[in-house]
């Protein structure tokens, strides 16, 4: 086995063996589970990121059984960039989550909500990592309609962990949705399947998919990834779902699940259909309704993020905008004739858009922790509960401050990156409007960010009740809020490791 | 020892990074201390802000014998993080390092038993750290992000008190600020993409070809990049967030009004005009009129605004609109005269006004004096903290031989030189108004008897009239305002600095 057969065995086996592992159930198992789950992910994605460096794009066959039976896996720079943004925002959610759902051997908290969030949040997690590494090496359709499942199923099953029936309520929609979603997925699968007998991804690049069963084939897959993401306006089920889950569930949901669909819709575009392709089966028309959805997302969704009384929704909401930003990119794409190699960063909106996914990861899990910290301790969800909070919880204000600064996109943080790509590539391209709404929609964050802020800091209100929140979860915060920063101030190695691979489509 | 201390910095090329982490370090490790540690905060803060006045020191000898000063680190490919010691960014720094000094004995005098000082002297830091990256960023990318750091580094210290209306200004504060750093983000882009670089280039970066054959777009970029300054240069119509931070604790103020927030702006007016266009395009779009029209409708404006007011901080807040406004008109006018007329004011009026503010706390401090009207008689009780006020405002109206006075006599001459005798006009005008608002109150203060009810918190150790941290360093700054205008013809008084560099066309 070499090198990137024993990585990639990792990444997928690890996280799947310690969630196994946590079913144990006891205290040790779960705490062993969540580590090993976390070290595998960690390690995997460090060899891995390694191995594209200095190898490039690499394939590999698990078991050895080829196409069109066995599982085929492939690493390439967008691949790995995503696996280590999953695996560092996992590490801290793990960690954050060991403090916050108590110690689940004590008989009080065994049979409290919490007790059985601290029993089967760590099997559900582990298996949602697993779910996610899968998808982001998965070569093939198939696959990534299994792993897609897997993700939907353990997703909603979080949500519920919170035992109340809003949440009950929440997660069986999102499981509604999310079936639905890969119900059309594997119908577009079907589809592509009987036009060209393969399910590689690769494979069906090298086809050039078009006319009309291929286009039919990628509308419905689009809708249904479109519904697992949350796009407007199919994101209706997302901030229920997200606000009633646990803040450690929350924080997953929004930094991760959601990419993870996105990551598949943005591969089957860009590298398998080749949008914009002169004499491409799309043409720009497709792309600018994609941007269109999503300038609508950022501005629908902050101003309903403006509206909320709930810490929560808020961030959710929060969420169903920043998503938007994700499918500005498509509109922004240059034609790719005259792109040479793979074009990674010579392509700012690809970049750019990418670049925004990542830093909204780190960003919004801290937010996401850090206000799971603030409602933690005056035990209500309310924004105007958590008056005054801000002076004794200074760390986490702290976290919930510089995530939501990244997410506006001010310096030095991942998301100013981000918008500093995606407006150049809005302004290079003479697009004036999309520069308009990319700078408006931060204007926005900024508006709900303080919002929060503005009773945090109030110290003339206490809060009615306070109870001390373990150091653990105010640290693992503010470390996601602080690699938002340095993702900011390093961004040449990142962009590199994208280029690998590129935005150019696999023909 | 300094002729062998010279040859030995030059070329020590980190020497830019040093002084910025000289506060950056120890803002980070005071924001993670707690609340008792007050002699390790009190020492680290200290230490930090004498080291960088020392590394300052180290590079004023060197650039008189030729060192350049270039640090950099790659952001993004094309864009780094540059921070450069060249003659124009070390004048700002020198301010900036030597206030800071002055200012953190003063802060640590003012809010001693106060709560929340962790917070306050972090952020302290980190805003001194944001000013002094920006004085010494080599080009718009790195600026952008020192002046949007600048922005949310402040927010906590305006909104320090934690009162209702603390927090309402802290907003407004948030508003304006951050709508004009979007203006700024999305004019750095724009510059990029119509220009193809952000570099600061003495003279200007823009060819003056490409000038005349696009004015308009060249047009657009100048308009967005000067709405990006002008809000915290305070011009009229955008200053209105002024006055209303005038309720942060007095050391924020003054470290606002001399050195920081108003400053940034001021000196991006000067980058913009002298490093980005050029003097000379900037005259031939006919932007270099608008910012002297701007400036010139500002003085007049901020003096009359000053006229009627009784709060003595909001009084000296119109009177900063006023002043900041002759830095802008100084280097926007067509002559070498009055360029140094206007980078001197950079340095006087940081001088003169921290002398201001000062006063101004010691008197509400000590007597609960926060009006002009309860001023009368008040020199009896505090001589020194009044013979400072005095002597900063009779630099202010232009009295020899205070500093202000060789400022206007520059910005005097420069305009004559540069055919607009009206702006003579101007000026003298202005002086009058500004003698009109600062005069009674020394009068009163000196010449009065004491008509109203103060509330005497007792005098200092030794009998001074107050805690000798709040008395030294109000004494110390005006003693440099009558140096500084006493030795105007040494070199390395700030107007032999500031001859040199329009000498070396360092502008």
């Amino acid at each position: 086995m070499n090198a990137p057969e024993l990585w990639t065995t990792v990444a997928i086996v690890g996280p799947l063996a310690a969630a196994v592992v946590s079913l144990g159930g006891g205290r040790r198992h779960i705490l062993g589970g969540l580590a090993l789950g976390a070290l595998a992910s960690c390690s995997a994605a460090v060899a891995l990121v390694r191995i594209v460096f200095e190898r490039g794009v690499v394939r590999h066959h698990m078991g050895g059984w080829g196409q069109p039976l066995g599982i085929e896996l492939r690493v390439d720079g967008l691949s790995v960039v995503m696996l280590a943004t999953t695996a560092v925002v996992g590490t801290a959610i793990s960690f954050y989550a060991t403090s916050y759902f108590g110690d689940a051997a004590d008989p009080r908290v065994e049979r409290s909500p919490a007790g059985r969030g601290a029993r089967f949040f760590a099997p559900l997690w582990l298996f949602l990592w697993t779910a996610l590494n899968g998808i982001y090496l998965s070569a093939d359709l198939f696959n990534l309609y299994v792993t897609l499942e897997m993700l939907g199923l353990s997703s909603a099953a979080l949500v519920t962990l919170a035992v109340s029936n809003k949440a009950v309520e929440a997660g069986m929609r999102y499981l509604l949705v999310s079936l639905t979603g890969s119900l059309l997925f594997l119908f577009g699968v079907a589809l592509l399947y009987l036009g060209y007998g393969t399910l590689s991804l690769e494979g069906l690049g090298a086809l050039e998919p078009s006319g009309t069963p291929a286009i039919w084939a990628l509308a419905v897959m689009t809708v249904g990834l479109a519904a697992k993401t949350a796009l407007f306006p199919l994101h209706a089920w997302l901030p229920p779902a997200h606000a009633a889950a646990p803040a450690p569930a929350s924080a997953l949901l929004s930094a991760l699940v959601v990419k993870a669909s996105f990551y598949v819709l943005a591969r089957l575009w860009l590298h398998v259909y080749g949008v914009g392709m002169p004499g491409g089966a799309l043409g720009r028309p497709a792309l600018v309704v994609l941007g269109v959805l999503g300038g609508a997302a950022i501005i629908w969704g902050s101003l309903l993020a403006l509206r909320q009384v709930s810490l929560k929704r808020l961030i959710a909401y929060s969420t169903v905008a920043q998503l938007g930003y994700l499918f500005i990119m498509f509109p922004l794409l240059p034609p790719v004739e005259g792109l040479g190699g793979g074009g990674g960063w010579s392509v700012p909106a690809f970049s750019g858009g990418i670049y925004h996914a990542l830093s909204h990861a780190l960003a919004k899990g801290a937010m996401f922790m850090a206000a799971g910290s603030m409602s933690y301790a005056v035990a209500d969800d309310d924004i105007r509960a958590v008056s005054g909070v801000a002076h004794r919880l200074p760390m986490s204000f702290l976290a919930f401050g510089i995530g939501g600064l990244s997410l506006a996109g001010i310096p030095p943080s991942g998301g100013f990156v981000a918008k500093w790509l995606l407006l150049t590539a809005a302004l290079e391209s003479g697009r004036w409007l999309w520069a308009g709404v990319i700078v408006v929609g931060g204007l926005l964050t900024l508006a709900y960010v303080l919002l929060v802020a503005r009773y945090a800091l109030d110290v003339e209100r206490e809060p009615a009740s306070f109870r001390s929140v373990p150091r653990r979860m105010e640290w693992a915060a503010l470390g996601l809020a602080v690699l938002a920063v340095i993702l900011g101030l390093r961004a040449v190695e990142v962009l590199e490791l994208l280029s690998v691979g590129g935005f150019a489509p696999w023909r | 020892m300094i002729e062998a201390l010279g040859p030995a910095v030059v070329g020590w090329s980190e020497l830019p990074l040093l002084v910025v982490l000289s506060s950056l370090v120890p803002g980070v490790i005071i924001m993670f201390l707690a609340e008792e540690q007050v002699r390790l905060r009190n020492s680290l803060n200290l230490l930090g802000a004498v080291l960088k006045v020392v590394l300052v020191g180290l590079m004023l000898l060197g650039v008189p014998l030729g060192a350049e000063y270039e640090w950099t680190l790659q952001v993004l490919p094309g864009f780094e993080l540059s921070l450069v010691g060249d003659s124009l960014a070390l004048l700002f720094v020198t301010l900036s390092a030597v206030l800071w000094l002055v200012t953190t004995v003063y802060a640590i005098g003012y809010l001693e038993d106060s709560p929340n000082r962790t917070r306050f002297f972090a952020f302290f830091s980190l805003c001194v750290t944001a000013a002094t990256g920006l004085a010494m960023a080599g080009d718009l990318f790195t600026f952008v992000i020192f002046y949007e750091a600048l922005t949310w580094t402040t927010y906590p210290l305006v909104v320090h008190r934690g009162t209702e209306k603390a927090v309402r200004a802290g907003r407004v504060y948030l508003i304006y600020t951050f709508t004009a750093g979007a203006f700024l983000i999305l004019g750095a882009v724009s510059l990029h993409v119509v220009a193809g670089t952000v570099e600061f280039v003495s003279g200007g970066v823009v060819d003056p070809t490409a000038v005349a054959t696009a004015p308009v777009r060249y047009t657009v970029v100048f308009l967005l990049l000067l709405a990006g300054f002008s809000v915290k240069a305070a011009f009229f119509p955008v200053h209105g967030w002024l006055p209303v931070a005038m309720v942060a604790p007095a050391p924020v103020s003054a470290l606002l009004h001399a050195v920081a927030v108003v400053k940034a702006g001021a000196f991006g007016v000067i980058r913009l005009l002298h490093s980005v266009f050029g003097i000379e395009v900037a005259a031939e779009l006919g932007m270099a009129q608008l910012v002297v029209g701007l400036a010139v409708f500002t003085i007049i404006y901020g003096s009359l605004r000053a006229l009627g007011q009784d709060d003595l901080k909001r009084l000296l807040a119109f009177s900063t609109v006023s002043q900041l406004a002759y830095i802008a008109l100084g280097v926007a006018l067509m002559a070498p005269a009055a360029h140094v007329g206007g980078i001197v004011h950079l340095v006087h009026q940081g001088i003169m006004k921290i002398t201001l503010f000062f006063c101004a706390g010691l008197l509400s401090e000590t007597l609960e004096v926060k009006k002009v009207s309860q001023m009368a008689g008040v020199a009896r009780r505090m001589p020194l903290t009044m013979l400072a006020f005095t002597i900063a405002a009779l630099g202010m109206i232009g009295l020899p031989p205070v500093a202000g006075f060789l400022s206007k006599w520059y910005l005097g001459t420069g305009a004559l030189a540069a055919g607009a005798p009206w702006v003579v006009a101007v000026l003298l005008a202005s002086s009058l108004l500004n003698a009109a608002y600062f005069l009674p109150i020394v009068r009163t203060a000196w010449f009065d008897e004491r008509d109203s009810e103060w509330i005497d918190r007792g005098r200092g150790p030794g009998g001074l009239e107050a805690d000798w941290r709040l008395v030294l360093p109000a004494l110390v700054t005006a003693a440099m305002a009558l140096g500084a205008g006493l030795l105007g013809g040494l070199d390395l008084s700030p107007l032999g600095w500031a001859r040199l560099i329009v000498q070396q066309g360092g502008l």
